[in-house]
């Protein structure tokens, strides 16, 4: 059926140089269009998985739980009434919940003074559980440790360090007046503790009290002894087995707190519970919504260079006329004349296609050798190509090919052999 | 070969209805050279169209080589095209763009014959024409007389056992135009049977019967070649003689 593709694609070169101009603009709009739709993909999936790590840095598969205050009057107790977590809620909650991965707290307190030799700033101080390491993704780097439960046990004063205040405070690693924090003793608010470790780099989109790595963590017990009079904890944090579930753990939480500090489990203003996992998953749905209205503005871009292609070959077919009769005289069927053009159409989306696909290659290549330095750069994250946006793009312009090459097609092989035999 | 009877064809040009055949009845024999002449106008060409399925009559009946041709589809009519018949144009009509090569096989493609022997008989056929070695030139590196060798080869590439011939000297100078005749004799010769448009009185001499046609219909037919001749002089519209 097709027979001669050489042929096909020596009459396509000889359309290319006769209609020039129309050619060019159109094979520059399938170009364009290709871009579109693979960059915006590209860059769509770059960002999704940027945000995917960013918000692994706050914690996977967490919600982060406070004291409120009642709105609903609950077993004769008035409204208004504040409702604080103390330290026993973490062991409460583990009793009464063992469907929980890990439950943590913790207490933050601003402004205390940390220093080292000469160096002095007033940073923020936690007193977290050691479950935090794994909940909130505070890894240590090579050489360290987290704080564990025999430090809590026996209220160390040990203190693990956010990355950039122990750059701060022991200078960036592998300049020349660096120190390795590790052991090295530390005065906070006047007392002395000993580095065990230093927070690994990390990427961190969601927080509710300043960035991990501008942080000194201790014991929880620890904490509790130095400020004695921070009597609620600041935020207790549970880790789920399963990510789907957060609705019902958050149902249970209600009422489990509930009936410990007496208030109503519907009463939704008693805790707030920031669902983590529910923040992420939507926005990831507004990603691939974003992604989706990219892909369809491409898509119609497409639409229009299709239109082009769906012109270049109604002229072709206008220009064969005789060529076509010919063929027919020759025992050319239908399907014979249609597959040229369908062809020739195919092969005009295959050229831009291909062009468009080159040159957003080049582009994510280009973005990607930016070194990711400034922050801008990092939330942009990784723009790659996968096997299914390429797949995605062929896809589209396959059927813009066929499609606009189909009418023309048809109308080449309605084409009257008698009447365009005349011509001549 | 050809049965025709009582032929019509009418074409809708707009508003005003041209008949251009009214009742043509012809036969034609199987090896048989035969030539139509007549006046511009007169459905020659129309005659020829239906003869090969190109074209079919608003009314009448036709036979092709035994099969009625009514009512077929246009599938089936393309087959019949590729397979029993033949075209040559005055005008050559090969693909400007294709070789020699490539021209005479494209029948070949279209009947679905396998590349290899494609392959074989294009390559024989172009050396029968006399253009073994110009396979691969283009059309416009060919002369007038080549280019309808190639025609006459491409005609011939399913071996029809009709080929129709439209004023295939008619674009060609005299000695050109005269080998394109002997080629043409040395094919009836061979067993091909020839149906051939001409308006040159040297041409229609050489073949076996002469068909004379005007307003749409054959007159006087069977004419013999002396008689053809004799009304063809006394035509006022031809300038050839």
């Amino acid at each position: 059926m097709l027979g001669n593709l050489s042929m096909i694609l020596r009459i396509f070169l000889r359309e290319l140089k006769s209609q020039k101009l129309r050619m060019t603009l159109t094979i520059l709009a399938i170009v364009w269009g290709t871009l579109s739709i693979t960059i915006l993909l590209a860059f769509g999936d770059g960002l999704r998985n940027q945000l995917m790590i960013s918000k692994k840095g706050l914690g996977d598969g967490i919600l982060l739980i406070s004291g409120g205050q009642t709105e609903k009057a609950y077993k004769g107790l008035p409204i208004g009434r504040g409702i604080g977590l103390r330290m026993d809620v973490l062991d409460y909650i583990r009793q009464q919940m063992p469907e929980l991965k890990a439950v943590g707290g913790e207490f933050i307190t601003w402004g205390q003074q940390v220093s080292f030799g000469s160096n002095s700033f007033n940073k923020k101080i936690n007193g977290v559980t050691p479950e935090y390491e794994y909940m909130r993704s505070m890894y240590p780097r090579q050489g360290g440790r987290f704080i564990n439960k025999l430090d809590m046990d026996r209220n160390r004063r040990v203190v693990f360090l956010g990355n950039e205040l122990a750059d701060e405070l022991f200078g960036v690693p592998g300049s020349p007046a660096c120190v390795d924090p590790i052991g090295k003793e530390i005065f906070i608010s006047n007392v002395p503790f000993t580095v065990i470790g230093v927070m690994q780099e990390k990427q961190q989109m969601g927080m509710y009290s300043g960035p991990d790595w501008d942080a000194a963590v201790m014991p929880i017990t620890t904490f509790k002894t130095m400020y004695t009079n921070y009597r609620y904890l600041n935020k207790v944090v549970v880790q789920l087995k399963d990510v789907n579930q957060s609705e019902s753990v958050k149902d249970r939480l209600y009422e489990e707190l509930g009936s410990k500090y007496q208030f109503d489990p519907t009463d939704r203003r008693a805790l707030y519970i920031w669902d983590v996992i529910h923040g992420t998953k939507v926005l990831n749905n507004s990603l691939i919504g974003m992604e989706v209205f990219f892909g369809i503005i491409g898509a119609l871009t497409l639409l229009v260079a299709g239109v082009g292609v769906a012109n270049i070959m109604y002229v072709a077919v206008r220009e064969r006329t005789a060529e076509i009769g010919v063929k027919m005289a020759m025992g050319a069927k239908r399907i014979h004349v249609m597959t040229q053009f369908i062809l020739e159409a195919l092969m005009i989306a295959g050229l831009g296609g291909t062009l468009g696909l080159a040159v957003s290659f080049g582009i994510v290549k280009a973005v990607n050798s930016i070194p990711r330095t400034s922050m801008a750069m990092q939330w942009l994250g990784e723009p790659r190509i996968s096997m299914t946006i390429a797949l995605v793009t062929i896809s589209v312009l396959a059927v813009i090919g066929l499609v606009s090459g189909f009418f023309p097609a048809r109308k080449a092989a309605s084409v009257n052999p008698v009447e365009s035999l005349r011509y001549e | 070969m050809i049965k025709m009877r009582g032929i019509r064809k009418a074409y809708n040009t707009g508003r005003i209805k041209v008949e251009a055949l009214k009742g043509v009845d012809l036969d034609l024999a199987a090896g048989e050279f035969i030539s139509i002449v007549g006046p511009s106008g007169s459905g020659k060409s129309t005659l020829m169209n239906i003869a090969g399925c190109l074209d079919v009559p608003t009314a009448g009946e036709y036979e092709l080589d035994g099969q009625p041709i009514a009512n077929l589809s246009i599938s089936r009519l393309a087959e019949i095209r590729n397979k029993k018949v033949g075209f040559v144009f005055q005008a050559f009509n090969l693909l400007p763009y294709a070789t020699a090569y490539e021209n005479v096989e494209l029948p070949l493609i279209f009947g679905k014959v396998s590349a290899k022997i494609r392959r074989k008989r294009v390559v024989e056929l172009l050396e029968r024409v006399g253009l073994g070695e110009r396979l691969d030139h283009k059309p416009q590196e060919l002369s007038g007389g080549e280019m309808q060798r190639v025609a006459i080869a491409r005609a011939l590439a399913n071996e029809p056992k009709l080929v129709l011939a439209d004023e295939p000297t008619g674009n060609l100078d005299s000695k050109s135009g005269k080998a394109i005749i002997d080629l043409f004799e040395e094919l009836w010769k061979s067993g091909t049977t020839i149906l051939m448009i001409t308006h040159d009185f040297n041409v229609a001499k050489r073949t076996n019967r002469v068909i004379y046609l005007k307003d749409g219909l054959v007159m006087k037919e069977p004419l013999d070649i002396a008689r053809g001749i004799k009304s063809w002089k006394h035509d006022k519209q031809f300038d050839t003689l």
